[in-house]
């Protein structure tokens, strides 16, 4: 039996108080989630172990472009080594390491810590949350290629190549890359969301972007010696790196490095344009559909 | 002793437990399709036997698979902390370390060796012994690869992406511009006994002797097994991080 209620209970105001701040919104939740996935894939606001790997890869990454100015600087040859828009395709292998590295981390941690509730309950949607994601992964794809295209660039205007020249080349790299950055960022994020556990979407996503790009080299090595130079453009559809490379040769003006050395013909050129745009599209739906019913 | 059966159940299931086994036959697979149109479009060609094999699968699909196999057999483990319970158990530590190998090596085995050995028969018949030459290098190379990325999974949390940088930086990147580099490449070392094996019009070469290539896989793999054994054993249950 309950004692009946003290006849002056009461209820104290012991001082809470509502919030009167300002409400920041979605706009601010989705900023703050795209500059803090940003950050964490070059390990800043890390520790100091987390920070070794993905600054060590940029420090490589920029090592070519700095020996590149270099070289111009002291032969005074009038152009670089390696085209602005070809830099990306030949760091592939430490551009891939990267991706390996940075896109698990940004969405394998959420899965495996189930902390996926948590930016629910803040004023943003799933759909937001994959365009974060997306977003800085494709921007941190974006300054791993374009800061030392932006170093050559700069080193060649030091070193007095022609500015025009120079400028539209820059420019044309910065497109590839832009277009270098989202399909790969495409392409990771949705590898990396499949599995909580980092150390097998590492492996997965290099496995995609290798395997592909060595079968469809050897392909082309084995229709080149069968006399059918044609046949090399239309394999070079099925790995994300040669794509890139005949992109940006086809329509860049880059110089194409595939067997055979022939440039790509207009139809296979079109087909690299919707290969890749339905890459990236296809990606982005799995991804949204990957996210409707995570955490 | 080397081997205790239950580590073995447990490392196997790890490795290829759940739908695992199914992606990891996605890699021999391709390389199959690829062997197959080959031999289709173009039909025996010895020089493009050579292309696949030692293009493809040996500079890639053998490494990766190592990757895969040699740190997915201890590393996931030591990073969640379950290793914890195998500890525990009245075992040696070393007992568990080379049960852990036999597993990884079997593995990478069963999904590299087997499928180079069918490619190779489907691109030329084995013709100048290509396919068995590089069936051999896939064999030697899947060994000290699984001893080598074993050693990875104990040292560092990054196993998986220093194994790459091994095996995609250092032996692909560095293996082409600087000639020295080839020394310290597992990849060479195969290679040269493949060179030895096939017949010589076949288009293999490695940058490394026969007998420098031997006694450096014996010594890679033995010592990078000792050492993994050493590092369990001085495991701290505790993480410090």
């Amino acid at each position: 039996m309950t004692a009946p209620p003290a006849p002056d209970a009461r209820i104290h105001d012991i001082g809470y108080r509502r919030y009167e701040g300002e409400r920041l919104g979605a706009m601010y939740a989705r900023c703050s989630l795209f500059v803090h996935s940003l950050r964490g894939a070059y390990g800043l606001g890390r520790s100091a172990r987390s920070k070794m790997l993905p600054i060590g890869l940029f420090v490589i990454m920029c090592a070519p472009a700095v020996v590149m100015v270099a070289v111009v600087m002291t032969t005074g040859r009038d152009e670089l080594p390696i085209e602005y828009t070809a830099y990306g395709v030949f760091m592939q292998p430490i551009f891939g390491l990267y991706l390996a590295l940075a896109a698990p981390q940004m969405v394998s941690l959420d899965l495996r810590y189930k902390t996926i509730p948590l930016y629910f309950s803040r004023p943003i949607e799933r759909g937001d949350y994959v365009i974060a994601k997306f977003a800085s992964l494709t921007a941190s794809l974006f300054l791993f290629v374009g800061i030392p295209l932006l170093i050559s660039y700069v080193g060649s205007l030091l070193a007095k190549l022609d500015f025009a020249d120079q400028t539209t080349a820059f420019a044309r790299g910065l497109v590839a890359t832009a277009v270098f950055a989202v399909l790969h960022a495409a392409i990771g994020l949705l590898i990396a969301s499949m599995t909580p556990r980092r150390g097998f979407g590492v492996a997965a996503i290099i496995s995609v972007l290798t395997i592909p790009y060595f079968a469809v080299i050897s392909l082309m090595v084995v229709a080149d010696e069968q006399g059918s130079p044609d046949a090399v453009g239309w394999i070079g559809l099925f790995s994300p790196g040669s794509l890139l490379e005949g992109f940006q040769a086809k329509f860049l003006g880059g110089e194409l490095e595939f067997p055979g050395d022939q440039m790509l013909t207009n139809a296979a050129g079109a087909a690299y344009v919707v290969v890749i745009a339905a890459i990236i599209a296809l990606c982005y739906f799995l991804l949204t559909r990957r996210y409707r019913k995570a955490g | 002793m080397l081997y205790n059966h239950t580590v073995a159940r447990l490392t196997y299931r790890a490795l290829l437990g759940r739908r695992r086994a199914l992606i990891l036959c996605a890699l021999p697979a391709l390389l199959l399709v690829i062997a197959v149109a080959v031999r289709a479009f173009a039909g025996v060609d010895d020089r493009a036997a050579t292309e696949i094999l030692g293009g493809l699968a040996l500079a890639t699909l053998v490494p990766l698979i190592g990757v895969i196999a040699g740190t997915g057999a201890i590393a996931p483990e030591i990073d969640d902390g379950s290793i914890v319970y195998l500890l525990s158990k009245p075992l040696n530590r070393r007992t568990i370390v080379t049960t852990k190998l036999f597993v990884a090596i079997g593995v990478s085995l069963a999904f590299t060796v087997v499928p180079i050995l069918i490619a190779g028969i489907i691109l030329n018949g084995n013709s100048q012994q290509i396919a068995t030459a590089f069936t051999v290098a896939a064999i030697v190379a899947s060994v000290a690869y699984s001893a080598v990325f074993l050693l990875l999974g104990t040292l560092s949390r990054n196993a998986v992406v220093l194994g790459l940088i091994y095996a995609m930086v250092w032996e692909a990147l560095f293996g082409n511009l600087v000639p020295g580099a080839r020394v310290l490449s597992i990849q060479q070392w195969s290679l040269s006994l493949a060179e030895r094996i096939a017949a010589d019009g076949a288009d293999i070469s490695s940058d490394v002797a026969l007998p420098t290539a031997m006694i450096l896989l014996v010594v890679a793999t033995v010592l990078g097994t000792w050492y993994a054994g050493e590092r369990l054993r001085s495991l701290k249950v505790a993480g410090d991080d």
